[in-house]
């Protein structure tokens, strides 16, 4: 068995609450979400926080998956499952879809929240390269307010993001677009284990071209999103050349190091391939092609 | 045999495991659910570095802590003498760490206190000084002229050299490469893979001061052979050491040896009078345990240009780790590699294998592997599809020209081992049936042309399993022979004792199940008492798939001394004599009367009861047996696996594998198909994801379950299992090993089967495991060992 350090243990009742303990408890408290990152990381003493803050009873109030204005809305503490379960999520914005297919397994998909996955920032983590292809925003909650961020703002880097001090993430907002498709593709060593890298991909149509792109890569460094590759998309009508050149550009821009997953030529390569499967998929359901 | 039977066979068929009940309601007992009054907890702090001098070590921050009641360093072991402790293979292992760490996660210091969470919050409260030296983390180069010495604690050591053993003729296959009209060779890394059982290894310690008595319950897989060890080692006189297996989550080999935990927490509990539990985690488990494999291994296969085997030749690099701890038989430092001839009919063949010291964990054989007999298939059968590809054979039809056949058994091989039973070629046209091997071939035709990579891999495989002849085989001078003990209760009711300790095979149903077979008594009438010294007769343990050969035919033989002597009480009840009797199952009945006879059951009552009974003749019918095999069993089979690799991506998907297996009798045929699903996840494991990989400095990078990847469910396909049935000949019931065959032939077969599927690209060979990034660098003619 392995046992984490010391620490204390207080259970939020709401988000008020949860703002509250954060407040009085300092820096060296945590939230508890679905515990899928912050417990692994706490056995093997890679993290020892002070004091845990439960918000599991926030499942709740912070647990949907609904249209609004526009929008999907997402509450920070939805399970992986209800994401992947969700039909608006398959019918709009596949993408959510795709990953959540191939995010860990199903007794960690039970717990684990969109929250928790997009604060821990794992380099490797799936749905921080999905909402930012899906131009998410993360609405910010502090006792002083809300702040809403697109990505770019509210991905830092690696285990980092826009999240301050006394501060937590309760929901993000998914833009609903006509003619929009989107899509995810990975390459893992087996189900369950990180990305070797993933990709995903979001395309607006109109009237035969593209109007808008958003590339996102996961576990290959740097920055999420591509937006060189973005920008190649936009204004030109989808093709299978178009693809692969948008591919190579955002294979291009990344930074993979060489690890166990895989050498760094390797994740290269694949980045370019999977992104270019992306982009497909993304483009034959914008078309209404492919569900 | 009727559908009943079928379900409650009476002897061997497909009976459901007697010891599911229990597992499946969480109602197993293992090491961590022994709880003892005032029991306290230990843990290990481990070595950070791969390789340092141990400057200093300063425990009080850690005796200070409120819940701590001792601290155990190698320096206070080193006053009981007990900071070293012989291995299994001739060296010496440190407990505790006295002069160097010499891999990363070596025990340093050992903490008891009131529960495993103070006991683990006390080790970071230890200070260790560590002048850091270079590691040797690759074994090609532990012998370079500049590689540190790692085992300078060895009296005039000046290398990392253990051993130099070879088997075969050299002479004899130079002379058969020199003529040959084909030489193929290839250097190929089976790369150090761990057995991980769900459940890690641990102790309960308890030694009664009055007694003097020790009782440790441990996940062993030898409880007898540690009884002996541990009285060789503590000085514990043996009649007062009991130790218990209770159930064991899975062994694979990681619980044969004895780990310096375990003799911590004896040395705890008779330090503080108190039971000691250890028991370690994961992270713990996957850096210190008994690893696996580690060989690297220059192979030579040599052939006439119509495709006729002549000879093998293999020189081997075993990377033991920093101890020589591997477990094997005395004489066979490489284990049973040398049957790496495999199933073919050679004129000659050589090996020789050159043992190592590196700065990685010690272990060696562990994870199903039959005593490296997994080594020895994976390199014949790779050069044999090498063979194949360079004559532009195919691979089945090549292996079955150069078939031992039938006949020329019992085969003597060319590096001296005797085949009991084969007939591979029935076996391997039965594999390529199921399979569909022509249409599967055409299909791979079709499928090149349109540009996608698909393989078809061919396997064979045989195995010696059954260690094994006392005369040839010893661990520690202790002979290779197993005890039975067989009770018949005054109600016909009867209870097996045996040496043997199930991890997971099913023990107490298959040895039920033998008696069954033997005395017609139902096997539900029949307890297996196992895993605990002071209550089973001795024997070597459950390793090697020696249970069956070794311990079944002990079970079969005292069965069989029981209804010997259940004949002479039943001429006494019957007034006839013995030798007018005739056996039917269950019966003693007289010959040309069957309604005169009389149960097993009714003779058993008798034998306890006041029957006059013969002369000479005592009462009961318990009897007892140690059986000494006379040779190991031989299984094989013929294996077959279809991948898709995604050209894009590289990925690799199992899409078909096909098992037909023959381990002789099969005496139930679900735990064989168990053993055998099990065996070929293994197989998928090791060839498609699992390494232990080091860096150069020699930390682990394979340390949790994130690192070290372990297949599951949705990795591997529906399993297409089948089998034939060649018995033994000289076991008492014609049974063969069946436990590793799996692991043993299915990661060749894999990675033939991924090779072929990257035949367009001009691949001959990649080492394990082939993951997408690997196989990618293969495609692109960069095909390395792993690190």
């Amino acid at each position: 068995m392995q046992v984490p350090s010391p620490f204390e243990y207080e259970r939020a009742t709401s988000v008020e609450h949860a703002l509250e303990l954060l407040a009085r408890l300092g820096p060296d408290a945590r939230l508890l979400a679905g515990g899928h990152s912050l417990l692994p990381m706490m056995k093997l003493r890679l993290a020892s926080p002070e004091y845990l803050i439960d918000i599991d009873p926030l499942a709740g109030e912070l647990g949907y998956v609904r249209e609004q204005d526009g929008e999907v809305r997402i509450g920070a503490m939805t399970r992986h499952r209800e994401l992947l379960e969700s039909e608006l999520l398959a019918r709009r914005v596949a993408i959510f879809t795709d990953a959540e297919r191939v995010i860990a397994d199903p007794v960690v998909r039970n717990r684990g929240t969109i929250g928790g996955a997009l604060c821990q920032a794992d380099p490797a983590e799936d749905l921080s390269a999905v909402c930012a292809a899906a131009d998410a925003r993360v609405v910010v909650r502090g006792r002083d307010g809300e702040r809403v961020l697109d990505m770019r703002a509210f991905h830092r880097g690696a285990y980092e993001t826009a999240v301050e001090d006394g501060e937590m993430v309760t929901e993000i907002r998914v833009p609903l677009h006509p003619g929009a498709g989107s899509a995810y593709e990975k390459v893992e060593r087996r189900v369950g284990d990180w990305a070797v890298v993933a990709a995903g991909a979001a395309v607006r149509l109109s009237d035969g071209t593209i109007e808008h792109a958003a590339i996102a890569l996961a576990a290959v460094g740097g920055d999420v999103t591509s937006p060189a590759a973005a920008e190649a998309l936009a204004g030109r009508p989808p093709s299978e050349e178009l693809f692969a050149e948008a591919a190579g550009i955002a294979a291009a821009g990344c930074s993979p190091v060489t690890d166990q997953r895989g050498s760094a030529e390797y994740k290269r390569h694949v980045a370019a391939e999977l992104t270019l499967r992306a982009l497909r998929r993304a483009t034959a359901r914008a078309l209404r092609e492919e569900s | 045999m009727s559908a009943v039977e079928e379900q409650r066979p009476i002897g061997y068929g497909r009976l459901k495991r007697k010891e599911d009940a229990r597992f499946i309601r969480g109602q197993g007992t293992y090491v961590d659910d022994v709880q003892l009054p005032g029991m306290l907890h230990g843990a290990i702090l481990r070595s950070p570095v791969a390789h340092a001098r141990i400057a200093s070590i300063d425990t009080s921050a850690a005796l200070a802590h409120p819940k701590v009641h001792a601290v155990i360093t190698g320096r206070d072991l080193e006053a009981q003498g007990l900071s070293w402790m012989p291995t299994l293979s001739a060296d010496v292992q440190a407990v505790l760490a006295t002069d160097k760490v010499r891999f990363q996660g070596q025990e340093v210091a050992f903490v008891i206190a009131d529960d495993r969470y103070s006991a683990r919050d006390a080790l970071e409260l230890i200070d260790v000084d560590y002048d850091t030296l270079p590691a040797v983390v690759n074994a090609r180069k532990a012998l370079d002229p500049d590689a540190p010495v790692i085992r300078d604690d060895l009296e005039g050591k000046t290398d990392n050299h253990i051993f130099d053993w070879e088997s075969g003729d050299r002479a004899a296959t130079d002379a058969v490469f020199a003529r040959a009209d084909v030489v193929v060779s290839q250097e190929m890394l089976y790369p150090r893979v761990h057995p991980a059982p769900m459940e890690t290894c641990g102790a309960v310690a308890d030694y009664d001061r009055v007694s003097g008595k020790l009782t440790l319950w441990s996940t062993t897989q030898a409880p007898h052979a540690h009884r002996t060890l541990y009285a060789l080692v503590a000085g514990l006189p043996e009649h007062k050491i009991r130790v218990i297996s209770p159930d064991i989550g899975g062994g694979f080999g990681n619980k044969v040896g004895i780990y310096p935990g375990y003799v911590c927490a004896v040395v705890g509990s008779i330090v503080t009078g108190k039971p000691i539990k250890w028991v370690e985690d994961r992270s713990e488990n996957l850096m210190a345990t008994s690893f696996a494999r580690d060989y690297v291994m220059r192979g030579s296969i040599a052939a006439t240009s119509e495709g006729r085997i002549l000879g093998v030749q293999v020189d081997v690099i075993a990377d033991h780790g920093a101890f020589n701890t591997t477990a094997q038989p005395t004489r066979y430092p490489a284990g049973f590699f040398h049957v790496f001839t495999g199933s073919y009919d050679l004129e000659a063949a050589h090996c020789s294998v050159r043992g190592v010291y590196t700065n990685k964990a010690p272990g060696g054989v562990a994870y199903a592997c039959s005593f490296r007999i997994t080594e020895a298939v994976y390199l014949v059968e790779r050069m044999v599809d090498m063979l194949a590809r360079e004559l532009d054979a195919d691979p089945a039809e090549l292996r079955l020209r150069n078939f031992i056949r039938p006949e020329q058994f019992p085969y003597a091989c060319r590096t001296g081992w005797v085949y009991d039973s084969g007939d591979y070629e029935r076996t391997m046209r039965k594999a390529l049936a199921i399979a569909g091997y022509d249409e599967l071939r055409r299909e791979q035709v079709e499928r090149r042309a349109r540009g996608e990579l698909m393989g078809i891999g061919v396997g064979f495989f045989t195995e010696a399993v059954g260690a094994g002849p006392r005369r040839h085989m010893d661990i520690l001078g202790l002979g290779m022979a197993d005890g039975a003990e067989l009770r018949v209760h005054p109600t016909g009711k009867a209870q097996l004792g045996i040496s043997v300790q199930t991890q997971g095979q099913g023990h107490e149903t298959t040895f039920a199940q033998i008696v069954a077979e033997e005395l017609g008594i139902p096997p539900e009438d029949i307890e297996v008492v196992h895993g605990d010294t002071d209550n089973t007769p001795f024997g070597l343990g459950t390793y090697g798939s020696r249970s069956t050969p070794v311990s079944g035919a002990a079970t079969a033989v005292v069965a069989r001394k029981v209804r010997e002597k259940a004949r002479i009480v039943a001429g006494a009840m019957l007034e006839v004599a013995p030798e007018d009797l005739a056996w039917e199952r269950g019966r003693w009945f007289v010959r040309g009367d069957p309604e005169q006879g009389a149960t097993i059951q009714e003779i058993a009552m008798a034998a306890h009861g006041s029957l006059e009974l013969p002369e000479g003749v005592e009462g009961g019918l318990d009897s007892e047996t140690v059986y000494n095999p006379p040779n190991l069993t031989f299984p094989f089979g013929a294996y077959l696996c279809v991948v898709d690799v995604d050209p894009g991506t590289a990925a690799v998907r199992v899409r078909r594998f096909v098992a037909v297996d023959d381990c002789g009798t099969r005496i139930n045929p679900i735990i064989i198909e168990g053993q055998v699903h099990g065996g070929l996840t293994d197989g998928v494991g090791m060839a498609l994801m699992e390494l232990i990989a080091f860096d150069e400095d020699g930390n682990c990078l394979g340390g949790s379950l994130m690192d070290y990847l372990i297949p599951t469910a949705l990795e591997v396909p529906d399993w297409e299992t089948d089998f034939t049935v060649t018995p033994s000949p000289h076991h008492p019931i014609g049974a063969k090993g069946i436990g590793e065959s799996a692991t043993v032939g299915s990661p060749p077969t894999i990675v033939n089967a991924v090779v072929d599927a990257l035949a367009p690209y001009g691949v001959r060979h990649m080492d394990m495991p082939c993951t997408p990034s690997r196989v990618w660098e293969a495609m692109q003619g960069n095909a390395k060992p792993p690190q």
